[in-house]
C-alpha cells in the first residue's frame, strides 16, 4: 500500500460521508416533494447542497472504483467504514446532535474492525491479476500468498 | 405482516447489493489497476475499459436494484430498522461471497473486521 493508495481509501470514505449528509441537508431544505409534482425531484438538483452532495458521491464511486481495482472486496469494504465514524463526529461536534454511549461503543467497534483489516495485506494474490484482459480471474486457489 | 415485508426488504437489498460489490470487484480486477493504466493508455482508455465490461454494467445493474429495493423497504418499515440491519448484514454475506466467487483469502483478521464493523453498524443506530 503506497501514500497515494491510501489517499484514494480516504477519498472514498469523505466523499460518500459528506456527500450524503449534503443530500439530506439539501433535501431538507427542499422539503417534502409530493409524487404529485414528481418534476420537483429533477429540480432538487439546483439546489447547490444537491448538487455539491452528487458531485461527491459521482466522486466516490470513481474512487470506490480504483480501489476495487488494486484491493480485495473484503479490504476496501471494512477500511471504508469510517465514514460511519466520521458521521458521528460530525453529528457529536458539528451539528451538536447527543450522541449516546452505545453510539460511542459502535464508533469503537468499527475503528477496532478499520484497524484490523488494514494491519494486513491488501490484495490475494492471484496469477490472473497479472493479465490485462483478466478473462479468467477467480480460478486460483485462495490460500495463495505472494 | 409489514414486519415481513421489511425483512423482505432487507433480503432483497443484502442480496442485490452483494451481487453488486461482487461484480463490481470482478469487474475491476480484470480491468486491472486503474492508476498504472491511466498513466500508459490515457483516462478514456480507462473509461471505455470498465464501461465495456460486462460485469461492471451488471454490477451498476445489481447497484441499482438495491437502491430501488431499499425505498421500497422505506416505504414499508422503520429507516432504523432497514437502513442498519440491509449495511450491517451487507458487510457479512460481502465476507462469505468474496470468499466463495473472488476466491479472496478472508482469514481470521477478514472475519473479526467484518463483523467488528457489522456490530458497530447496528449499535450506531441504536
Amino acid at each position: 500500500m503506497t501514500f497515494r493508495r491510501y489517499l484514494v481509501l480516504a477519498a472514498v470514505t469523505l466523499c460518500a460521508s459528506i456527500g450524503d449528509s449534503l443530500l439530506s441537508r439539501g433535501m431538507k431544505q427542499l422539503g417534502s416533494i409530493s409524487l404529485h409534482h414528481p418534476t420537483d425531484l429533477i429540480l432538487a438538483v439546483l439546489n447547490p447542497s444537491v448538487a455539491v452532495g452528487i458531485l461527491l458521491l459521482l466522486g466516490f464511486f470513481a474512487s470506490y472504483m480504483t480501489a476495487l481495482s488494486w484491493a480485495d472486496l473484503t479490504y476496501v469494504l471494512p477500511a471504508t467504514s469510517l465514514g460511519y465514524v466520521l458521521l458521528t463526529l460530525i453529528a457529536k461536534f458539528y451539528l451538536h446532535e447527543a450522541v449516546t454511549i452505545s453510539r460511542w461503543i459502535g464508533v469503537l467497534l468499527i475503528s477496532a474492525g478499520v484497524g484490523f483489516v488494514t494491519r494486513g495485506p491488501a490484495l490475494t494474490r492471484q496469477p490472473e491479476n497479472a493479465q490485462p484482459d483478466g478473462a479468467t480471474y477467480g480460478t486460483a486457489s485462495a490460500g495463495k500468498r505472494p | 405482516m409489514k414486519q415481513a415485508y421489511a425483512w423482505g426488504a432487507i433480503a432483497a437489498i443484502v442480496l442485490s447489493s452483494t451481487t453488486g460489490d461482487v461484480l463490481l470487484s470482478l469487474a475491476m480486477k480484470q480491468v486491472g489497476d486503474v492508476g498504472a493504466l491511466w498513466r500508459q493508455s490515457g483516462l478514456w482508455t480507462v473509461l471505455a475499459r470498465v464501461l465495456r465490461n460486462p460485469n461492471f454494467l451488471l454490477g451498476v445493474l445489481a447497484m441499482t436494484t438495491a437502491f430501488y429495493s431499499l425505498l421500497f423497504g422505506l416505504s414499508w418499515g422503520d429507516v432504523s430498522l432497514i437502513a442498519p440491519a440491509s449495511a450491517s448484514l451487507t458487510f457479512v454475506t460481502n465476507a462469505v461471497a468474496a470468499k466463495i466467487f473472488l476466491h479472496e483469502r478472508v482469514d481470521r483478521r477478514r472475519w473479526m473486521a467484518a463483523l467488528l464493523v457489522a456490530g458497530g453498524v447496528v449499535l450506531l443506530a441504536a
